[in-house]
């Protein structure tokens, strides 16, 4: 092991997992230790199962990690399906007073809590989640401090609050000293200035620094965390933020704010998303700068509500009927959230087209640590070709779409004197007036398709290009995209210490795609994977459109578990001692129980027999 | 609000060269002119006026006026127009589209417009069919109708737009009639002067396709109480003042919404044109701006956020705070 402990909480929705988990993670935060937190949740206000791992490090962990050190069970269930998960030297923390464990696995240490008699018997329920987490800071060998200051801090206004808070953390603190043994694996804490947040947090975040100043949302999991963060933050940083009727609302007044010059996003999933499509095409046609996440979530139709897929890649690359330039962008970590918005207003401005974001509920509602420094950088805000005084061209004609050679027109902001235009969505010249109905003109129609079309070959300059990770001289070249990069990049570095010399490349940039420089490396690559979490393969097909190049073999995810390291080290395993073409891979370790009560057809029959 | 300017404007201003392609005799026309003449009146500057268009031969007003204009989707003139009335509230706002635009495809957008109040006029042309494509049965068309592209009566009701209106919360609602150019342009000025979300349907005959509700049966006289009059009556004429003088007075609002809605529905022998419905409520730029007083002193097209280098100046001190513990 390396300095790191991965810890499982589990109970019911409603039990306070997330917040037992939160209160962890903001304690590691505060010692310096990166936290990486996967919240595996149900689409119920109260009841299911919630089950949350946090991958706790000195180093940034990547991933939430193959298997748990530690469990906090907060229910029965929880304690029957993950005991049998730890690993040997791990420890399971319970509340004693209620929860019965079964055989626990060799070398597990079980640490029952006596809560009514640390917590006392009129503490409310949630107060064993606080006993347990004071014993597990305790087993970690970490100081009790930490989590007395992050009490203090999430209770601030409530003092009284904070007290039992304080009393019950210290003596399940104190219990544990006294009746468990701690991991052998200790933590330090460190220096480091950590910040722990979310994928949408941090497009949030990294909308609001980038200037957007409108953002227009109709709730949908797992996009609202975006709306959550944008809401309460509307009044200091003077966001317009609405919500709306629907996404169909949602994209246009984010597209008719941003005709207007301001800086206009909306996040949505994919459900959301395919309301959107007809108006990317529009922001397409009247050149309109705009950007559209879609967080996704497992699909088709309403699908996984609340659990993690890459299949809306078709989607986006079809999003709205007709050819438009359009830049479609997957944030590779919960962090290059932050960044990836921020470069997503950039190339929307400069290139006058939608930029589409394709995050991914893993990413979005996960929870890292990320270095304070990283959100302080400042990214250079372009706004690309905009009529200026210094520019205008008063007493001339303006024309909005005017053909230039990179295919961008230099934007007029409604509200300037003597540049007047109109904008069509209907094909139309360079003033904007449409050629559609009477005058349908086969030489502008080609003339102004090919204006927008060229785009491309600008943004394609101005994103960066995939490149290797890991050495050129590989047996396997692993192929990404997207929310894989920290899974996979662990996979290889270990397969590589395992002697199956391993590199990486991974796509963040989908459309435009760097053909040849992607051609170069390939053809170069030995044994060719991809990775990606969807049934069909839908980068494999984009992949061998865009370049014509067919993978050896691929491994796919579609249960709505996120990757493990160990399912991408098995699955290469797999193809390369078995030359499987394909490995799909199932989240069905022990403790994976999942019992559902009959559907009413099932009732109805067994009654009908009885 | 928007500079008005101390030269009126002549109507030639907002005119612009394009070919117009309505059939001859169209019910547009009428109002296209009207909507000139209204805004040169107004004295608003063209380049502070934005005229958006939804989809159909009424969302072409846009083309063939001089002014900053955007032709939307069909149906999606409303958010459109919102989103940028919002990010720029100095700007004049008009939203124009169709029946099966605004009450049909759009009836969402139409319906939750009602519940904001932004300070904007939408202006519906309504002739009771889609006549861009070839004259199929609109929102508005009555049961029982047959206009001559349908093969058999219309079996839905017509919806009631002024009536949907008033319980979604327009602000304004008034009627006029395509070819009464008088009426017609007061109206329109009313429309956009009025602070907040105001709501004209403009009755418009299709020479093409609405072959039951044409120029002449609007001209036909009928008989009232052994009197032949005229078709249309002004509510005026009818004796109505829509217009709330204590907003905070329940009674009063709830006593003319009843009178606006009775006179809304009633269309027998005449139809009541005018302002039937007039509130003055806060607009949602200014409930926004309660909320959010930086939108107060600037509007979201003109808040800074970058400095001279181009650097963001937008400060997350307080946010990033949040997060670290």
């Amino acid at each position: 092991m390396k300095n790191e402990l991965t810890i499982g909480i589990g109970g019911a929705a409603g039990d306070g997992v997330a917040s037992a988990g939160n209160t962890l993670a903001q304690s590691m935060a505060r010692l310096g230790l990166y936290v990486y937190a996967y919240n595996s949740y149900q689409s119920v206000i109260r009841g299911g199962h919630s089950y949350l791992r946090l991958r706790i490090s000195a180093q940034k962990p990547l991933n939430h990690g193959n298997q748990i050190n530690g469990l906090v069970a907060l229910n029965q269930d929880t304690l029957n399906r993950h005991l049998p998960e730890l690993l040997a030297g791990g420890i399971c923390i319970y509340n004693n007073d209620k929860l019965k464990p079964e055989k626990a696995p060799p070398g597990v240490q079980l640490c029952p809590l006596p809560i009514y008699e640390l917590a006392g018997s009129t503490a409310l329920p949630v107060m064993q989640n606080t006993v347990a987490i004071g014993a597990l800071i305790q087993l970690m060998g970490l100081e009790f401090q930490a989590l007395e200051s992050v009490f203090q801090n999430v209770f601030a206004k409530k003092p009284q609050v904070v007290a039992i808070n304080v009393s019950a953390a210290k003596a399940g603190f104190d219990y544990a000293l006294k009746h468990f043994k701690p991991f052998s694996e200790k933590l330090y804490k460190t220096n480091n200035r950590l910040a722990l947040v979310t994928g949408n947090e941090l497009l949030g975040m990294g909308a609001a620094v980038a200037g957007c100043k409108f953002y227009v949302a109709y709730p949908m999991s797992p996009a609202s965390g975006v709306l959550h963060w944008m809401a309460p933050h509307a009044k200091e940083l003077g966001i317009c933020v609405r919500q709306v009727e629907d996404e169909i609302s949602v994209i246009n007044m984010a597209i008719g704010a941003a005709h207007m010059g301001v800086r206009s996003i909306c996040a949505t999933s994919g459900g959301g998303f395919a309301l959107m499509t007809e108006a990317l095409g529009m922001a397409g046609i009247i050149e309109t700068p705009v950007v559209a996440i879609n967080v996704m979530r497992g699909g088709p139709s309403t699908g996984l509500p609340t659990k993690t897929e890459q299949a809306d890649l078709n989607q986006a690359i079809g999003a709205s009927q007709g050819d438009y330039p359009r830049i479609i962008m997957a944030p590779i970590s919960i962090s290059d959230c932050f960044v990836s918005v921020q470069e997503a207003f950039n190339f929307a401005e400069q290139f006058q087209c939608p930029v589409i974001i394709l995050s991914e509920l893993l990413l979005s509602e996960g929870n890292e640590t990320v270095n304070v420094e990283f959100l302080e950088q400042e990214i250079k805000i372009e706004r690309g070709e905009l009529i200026t005084p210094e520019n205008s061209t008063m007493g001339k004609t303006y024309l909005r779409y005017l053909d230039t050679p990179s295919g961008v027109s230099p934007r007029a902001i409604p509200g300037t004197p003597d540049h007047l235009y109109v904008s069509a969505t209907d094909e139309h010249d360079e003033d904007g007036v449409i050629i559609s109905d009477v005058y349908t003109d086969p030489v502008i129609r080609k003339k102004m398709a090919d204006k927008r079309a060229r785009k491309m070959q600008g943004i394609l300059q101005k994103i960066s290009k995939p490149s290797l990770e890991g050495s050129n001289e590989a047996e396997v070249t692993i192929i990404g995209w997207g929310s894989t990069w920290g899974v996979i990049k662990e996979a290889a570095e270990q397969l590589t210490q395992e002697g199956i010399k391993t590199n990486h490349l991974h796509f963040k940039y989908l459309v435009p795609f760097h053909v040849k420089e992607v051609l170069d490396i390939l053809k170069k690559s030995k044994k060719t994977v991809i990775v990606e979490m969807n049934q069909s393969g839908q980068f494999a097909r984009h992949l061998s459109a865009e370049t014509g190049f067919r993978a050896h073999a691929h491994i796919r995810k579609y249960d709505g578990e996120p990757y493990e390291p160990k399912h991408i080290i098995n699955g290469i395993k797999q193809i390369l001692s078995q030359g499987k073409e394909i490995v799909e891979v199932l989240s069905t370790e022990p403790g994976w129980r999942t019992p559902h009560p009959p559907g009413p057809g099932v009732f109805t029959q067994a009654a009908r027999i009885n | 609000m928007v500079s008005k300017l101390q030269v009126p404007l002549t109507v030639a201003a907002y005119k612009s060269d394009v070919h117009n392609d309505w059939c001859p005799g169209c019910g547009d026309f009428g109002i296209l002119q009207a909507l000139q003449q209204a805004l040169a009146e107004l004295g608003l500057p063209p380049w502070e006026t934005m005229v958006f268009g939804g989809i159909g031969c009424s969302g072409k007003v846009f083309n063939y006026m001089a002014c900053y204009g955007v032709h939307t989707l069909h149906g999606r003139v409303l958010p459109f127009a919102m989103g940028a009335k919002l990010a720029n509230p100095d700007l004049e706002v008009i939203a124009v589209g169709g029946d099966g635009d605004g009450y049909g495809i759009g009836a969402g957008h139409f319906v939750h417009a009602g519940r904001r109040n932004v300070d904007m006029a939408y202006i519906v042309l309504n002739n009771e069919v889609y006549g861009l494509t070839k004259g199929q049965a609109s929102p508005t068309l009555d049961r029982g109708q047959q206009t001559k592209s349908l093969p058999l009566p219309n079996i839905n009701d017509g919806i009631k737009p002024l009536a949907l209106a008033l319980v979604t919360g327009y602000t304004w609602i008034g009627r006029s009639y395509a070819f009464d150019g008088k009426h017609l342009k007061e109206m329109i000025k009313q429309a956009i002067e009025h602070k907040g979300m105001a709501l004209l349907d403009i009755i418009q005959p299709c020479p093409t396709y609405n072959d039951l509700h044409t120029a002449e049966w609007f001209n036909k006289k009928v008989k009232e109480e052994e009197k032949s009059v005229s078709k249309l009556v002004t509510v005026e004429e009818l004796k109505h003042d829509g217009v709330i003088k204590d907003p905070t007075n329940r009674d009063e609002v709830f006593e003319k919404q009843r009178k606006a809605f009775d006179l809304i529905q009633y269309r027998g022998e005449r139809i009541p044109i005018g302002v039937f419905y007039q509130i003055k409520l806060p607009t949602y730029i200014e409930r926004m701006q309660s909320q959010v007083p930086m939108l107060k002193k600037y509007s979201p097209v003109r808040i800074p956020y970058a400095d001279a280098n181009h650097l963001p100046t937008t400060d997350l001190t307080d946010a990033f705070e949040e997060i670290t513990f």
